[in-house]
């Protein structure tokens, strides 16, 4: 097993490295250039410009320039923030982005789980009737919705948590970003798990299992929950999709500095390194996390475990 | 729906009855209305007693015994009394019936692939029920449950008990299964179709277990089978059930050999039999042409291969050659992977043989350009084992039926197509107006009528039939038979049926290619080997047919032919067959036995068959 973990993690690097190039590419190809919003620019500083960043060399020069900065940990300099590295940028705000990330995806599966299990067990009473619509309202709802109605309930009308800021990290400036993040994929986790709990609850083996005369508690947790969480785990990779994507939107609303707001602005602004930083990171966290789904599988289910 | 029994048993009841139902009623409350499943139920087990219970699918078997059990879904409504060593069934609550499950009542189900855990070690899920019932610690479960494994015979049971269901054969599956249902010493043990979706070798040895458990062990036993051989070889008493009511009830010899009810007779003429007369003879052929030749067909499979792995390469069939005479049918029988599907899609060209010809009228399959070979595949046609899995759930029967005219024969408008379905339909029993429905909604013996009007409506030379009968009940597979000669007959193709059961063969087949690991063991005109079998491998398939004979078939099963088939991956030196034969001596070991003519158009792989 750690050796097929360590086999997989290897496997990455080819991953990676079609990521980089691809999103080189696409990258460069859209029109527009970074310093072609600065109309005063003169031909001569233009190309001064052009020369100190590199922009002036040909594509292919430019692009193993940065393969070989990306060997040190070094993603150039940004365009658009001048005094600033990509690395220095990054390194200060993805670990915002990654703490409310991460405590988003883990309340998630905290709340979704177990309101996926109550749904199934109790299916079609007024429990899991309660429980299927408020994860459609969930799943429907924006972040960009929620976000500032949680800011108005529990900041500005029962002054519970504060509106917004970031104080380092303190408990109290966390739970309305995280929340909010966390709702829709909790909802969604908890549908996932509901439907297919109540598929392998129907499984001949479940029968098997009742017929040994098992009571439901034990049949539930020993043969029907492990197989039922395979969607659940599946999920985790898109979820982290959707948390990086719906950063940029907490983040905003919650005035964090995180990285959230990097990848848009950053596209914008055609500031190349700080989009391809961004991309990188969140693409080798992308595939960290589809590896963990992968681990995870085996685990629940031996029919796929390697070797 | 309150029923007074009205054909309740009249016999003594004594403490011996394990279990007495009367008037038993189930019905499934849906959104269509109130449907019957049983009705009027009354039948009584008594201790080291076998009742076997028979009839086709949907005659309301398992879902009486599940519903005493509590094991049917919420809908259902059960009515009547199930007394159970003086514990009214019925009438016990969900925690009650839960300590009796698994503790006084063991069960084993039909289907061993999907009835076991998956993610639970086989060790784990039998010493579960000690835990459980009878409290022991997790060790001394363990412990127990090991020799369980050893009781019910699996091989190497300290390396099993760590392994999960899918590491395992269907037939040590459901010896697993068997081994929980003991667990507790039960004193009661229903089995619900246990031998159904297994090969007749593995079906011979489960049956004997269970006839050595009951003789041993001494609880009652309940069969639940639509196989009356099944019957013959385990049951004392039988009980026939039809559309949910018991027709006929009594000791094994009295139903089998002298039934009472028409419809009880009809089951036990058509039950499969081997008999000498009932072979197929082989008709005169001197002048027909051969039509379809295989001179060393190979398929190999690479198995594990990886990126940078070495593959291994399995050998699933592995120099077949033979001939086959227009108008003429062979049985390709052999146990699970003896390769017979295998060879089955090479021949047919749905798998590039590895080495080898298939010759089909004179030309050469495997060396035809795309689309030749698909104007050829008009006459090479096949039907499928399973029978729903085959048909395509979005399209009505009558597309599917369409379909290949619409590839071969695009020159046929709508209406005329829709003529030739209509006819294909009725020429394999089917009403025209099934031309509207959908797979799901057609039983398994008209999916696979389905089937063979797809393949028959574009007048094949060429039948495959892999395994086309082995997901029906018995009842059906006989129809399925009778249908395939008489389309054999009127239209006068060649027909491959592959099969497990030399009992089927039989009924179709001129010739017979017996098949082990992917080699030719033995390949004769039927009636001379099902007269005189030649190679030993012939005669324990032959002996592991399940008879409707209570006199011979309890003997029969008590000599099955114990052990799986090795893994083709790792097969035997010399002759495949040694390691399981009775007959092996020094030289099969190191010497592959020649494919040697025995007189009379009949040739067999075996170094010992002068001599046997």
């Amino acid at each position: 097993m750690l050796r097929y973990a360590l086999r997989r993690l290897g496997g990455l690097i080819p991953t990676l490295l079609v990521i980089v190039t691809v999103s080189f590419c696409i990258v460069r190809l859209a029109p527009g250039g970074p310093f072609d919003q600065e109309q005063t620019l003169t031909p001569a500083v233009r190309a001064n410009l052009d020369h100190l960043y590199g922009l002036d060399q040909p594509l292919a020069a430019q692009y193993l320039h940065y393969l070989g900065g990306l060997l040190h940990g070094d993603f150039g300099p940004s365009l658009s923030q001048r005094d600033f590295t990509v690395t220095e940028l990054i390194g200060q705000g993805l670990p915002v982005s990654i703490t409310v990330g991460l405590l988003a995806i883990l309340l998630a599966l905290v709340i979704g789980i177990p309101a996926g299990i109550a749904a199934a067990t109790w299916r079609n009473q007024g429990a899991d009737h309660g429980l299927t619509l408020f994860a459609a309202l969930a799943v429907a709802l924006p972040s960009f919705v929620t976000g500032p109605l949680f800011a108005l309930v529990f900041g500005l009308a029962l002054h519970w948590l504060p509106v917004a800021g970031w104080e380092r990290g303190a408990p109290r400036y966390l739970v309305l970003p995280v929340l909010t993040l966390a709702l829709p994929v909790a909802a969604y986790l908890a549908r996932l798990t509901r439907a297919s709990l109540l598929e392998v609850l129907r499984s001949p083996w479940i029968r098997s299992a009742r017929a040994r005369g098992l009571g439901g508690t034990r049949v539930l947790w020993r043969h029907a929950l492990r197989p039922a969480l395979l969607p659940a785990v599946s999920y985790l990779g898109p979820a982290l999709a959707y948390v990086v994507t719906g950063s940029l939107v907490v983040e905003t609303v919650f005035g964090l500095p995180g990285t959230g707001r990097y990848l848009v602005q950053g596209a914008i602004d055609r500031d190349y390194p700080l989009v391809m930083g961004m991309i990188v990171v969140y693409g080798a966290l992308l595939l960290l996390f589809n590896l963990i789904a992968d681990l995870l599988y085996g685990w629940l289910d031996p029919r796929v475990r390697h070797e | 729906m309150r029923s007074i029994p009205v054909n309740a048993e009249v016999t003594p009841q004594g403490p011996a009855q394990v279990l007495r139902l009367c008037g038993l009623a189930v019905s499934f409350t849906t959104p269509a209305g109130v449907v019957c499943a049983a009705s009027d139920v009354s039948l009584q087990v008594a201790r080291g007693e076998c009742l076997g219970v028979v009839g086709e699918s949907g005659a309301g078997k398992s879902v009486s015994f599940l519903a005493l059990l509590g094991l049917l879904p919420p809908n259902a409504r059960v009515q009547g009394a199930a007394q159970f060593c003086g514990t009214e069934l019925l009438r016990a609550g969900p925690r009650a019936l839960e300590r009796l499950r698994g503790a006084a009542i063991g069960m084993v189900f039909q289907d061993p692939m999907t009835s076991l855990t998956p993610h639970l070690r086989i060790g784990e899920q039998i010493a579960e029920v000690l835990v459980h019932h009878r409290k022991l610690s997790w060790a001394a479960a363990r412990a127990r449950a090991q020799q369980l494994l050893t009781r019910v015979h699996v091989t190497d049971p300290a390396h099993r008990m760590a392994q999960y269901p899918h590491e395992l054969s269907g037939g040590m599956r459901q010896r697993v299964m068997i081994a929980i249902a003991l667990a507790c010493e039960p004193q009661l043990l229903i089995a619900d179709e246990p031998t159904t979706s297994l090969d007749v070798t593995i079906q011979a040895q489960i049956l004997a277990l269970l006839a050595e458990l009951k003789r041993e062990q001494g609880m009652a036993m309940v069969l639940i089978t639509h196989d009356l051989g099944a019957v013959a070889g385990v049951a004392d008493r039988v009980a026939v059930m039809r559309g949910g009511r018991v027709i006929e009830t009594g000791a094994v010899a009295a139903i089998l050999n002298a039934p009472h009810d028409p419809y009880t007779q009809a089951l036990v003429r058509n039950a499969p039999r081997l008999t000498a007369s009932a072979g197929v003879t082989q008709a005169a052929r001197g002048q027909e042409a051969v039509a379809l030749t295989l001179t060393d067909v190979s398929v190999e499979f690479s198995v594990g291969a990886r990126w940078f792995g070495r593959a291994a390469a399995l050998s699933a069939v592995n120099a077949v050659s033979f001939e086959l005479r227009a108008g003429e049918s062979l049985g390709v029988v052999g146990e699970s992977g003896a390769g017979k599907s295998t060879l089955a899609r090479a021949v047919l060209q749905l798998l590039k043989p590895s080495s080898g010809r298939v010759v089909w009228m004179g030309a050469a399959l495997g060396e035809l350009p795309a689309g030749e070979l698909r104007a050829l595949r008009r006459d090479l046609q096949i039907i499928f084992q399973d029978p729903l899995a085959s048909l395509d759930p979005r399209r009505t029967v009558g597309e599917i039926v369409a379909e290949p005219l619409r590839v071969h024969a695009p020159e046929l408008d709508a209406p005329a197509r829709g003529l030739e379905v209509d006819a294909a339909l009725r020429r394999v029993g089917l009403p025209a107006t099934l031309a509207g429905r959908y797979p799901h909604e057609l039983s398994g013996g008209e999916c696979q009528r389905v089937g063979i009007a797809r393949a028959m409506i574009v007048k094949p030379r060429l039948l495959v039939c892999d395994e086309p009968v082995s997901a029906l009940d018995t009842p059906t597979q006989q129809q399925i038979v009778t249908l395939l000669a008489q389309l054999q007959c009127e239209s006068g193709l060649s027909l491959v049926f592959v099969s497990h059961n030399l009992a089927l063969v039989q009924r179709l087949c001129e010739r017979v290619l017996v098949l082990y690991l992917g080699r030719m063991m033995e390949l004769a005109p039927a009636q001379s080997l099902y007269a005189r079998p030649l190679h030993p491998y012939t005669r324990e398939l032959l002996s592991a047919v399940p008879l409707p004979d209570p006199q011979l078939q309890p003997a029969r099963l008590a000599r099955a032919l114990p052990g799986e088939p090795p893994s083709p991956l790792n097969p035997p030196s010399g002759c495949v067959y040694r390691t399981r034969c009775p007959h092996a001596v020094a030289v099969c070991q190191q010497r592959v036995p020649a494919w040697e003519l025995a007189g009379g158009d009949r040739q067999v792989a075996c170094h010992r068959w002068r001599e046997l």
